[in-house]
């Protein structure tokens, strides 16, 4: 644990990190700006299951594995998003979302 | 001095998140987002997990984040402004994630999180055992599964992002008459 430092204000620095990803995903209309506020939520995600480990935890690894998990899966999920958006920019030189109504073949 | 660091790092967490959001400037706020990653990885450190903040910084800070900024000159103009949102749009979001942030705070501020007192055991080998053991407790088919995972989203990314030459005849240059 950090001394001096309680659980509590570790969570509300996650979630206010969690919320203001959701208020990015909320009102952007570019598809990779909506890519980053997905990974700012998917970050205070990350740093909750850190704090409840090493806070509530101590004696095993579990918390940290879960973050490490999270990170390869966001790591495909960026992936496959980059992936998207370049197709897709080839095809209608757009990536606003609100260009996007066709993700047929 | 942990303290200090700990408010240090927070504020920049959440200035940094918050910049990256309201941004307009795409590759601004991309570089913002990295800020981000880096100072979260920060967080790790202090924490006492060093592996996960080297993998933090390798996977997130090096890799999604190149990834992102690669995607972004490929697609945009290097200064490219983006329009600012509707203001209806603004304040609906904006009410929604104000309203749901006081409400968890709320409901953090009531709760009585008794802290364990055990034995540290956050080193590198227990990570690692608990990673590949196939017995109780043990995460070897996860990690697995994680494997698959990762071939499978590099084979679906070199498919998708592929060029198709000859077999595609719904682009519009050729749909053109």
């Amino acid at each position: 644990m950090i001394p001096g430092v309680s659980l509590i204000e570790i969570l509300t620095v996650s979630t206010l990190m969690f919320f203001i990803g959701v208020y990015g995903f909320l009102t952007r209309k570019n598809l990779i700006t909506i890519l980053m506020s997905l990974e700012l939520m998917l970050n205070g995600a990350a740093i909750n299951f850190v704090a409840f480990n090493k806070y509530l935890y101590p004696g095993q690894p579990n918390g940290q594995l879960f973050a490490l998990f999270l990170i390869a899966v966001a790591a495909c999920e960026v992936a496959l998003a980059i992936a998207i958006v370049i197709n897709l920019y080839r095809k209608i030189k757009a990536v606003d979302v609100e260009q996007v109504n066709t993700l047929k073949h | 001095m942990e303290k200090i660091i700990f408010y240090i790092l927070s504020a920049t967490i959440l200035s940094l998140s918050l910049m990256s959001v309201l941004s307009r400037k795409l590759l601004r706020s991309a570089v913002y987002l990295f800020g981000v990653l880096t100072a979260i990885a920060g967080f790790y450190f202090l924490i006492g997990y060093h592996f996960l903040g080297a993998v933090q910084l390798t996977v997130y800070a090096g890799g999604i984040v190149v990834l992102i900024i690669f995607s972004i000159l490929l697609t945009h103009e290097i200064d490219h402004q983006m329009p600012t949102p509707d203001w209806s749009r603004v304040a609906v979001a904006g009410a929604l994630c104000v309203a749901g942030a006081v409400m968890f705070v709320q409901l953090l501020q009531g709760s009585l999180f008794s802290r364990v007192e055990a034995p540290e055991q956050s080193d590198l080998n227990t990570v690692g055992n608990t990673l590949l053991n196939p017995g109780g407790g043990g995460y070897l088919l996860p990690f697995e599964v994680v494997s698959i995972l990762l071939l499978a989203v590099m084979i679906g990314a070199i498919v998708i992002a592929k060029q198709r030459h000859s077999v595609d005849n719904s682009s519009p240059e050729k749909q053109a008459p």
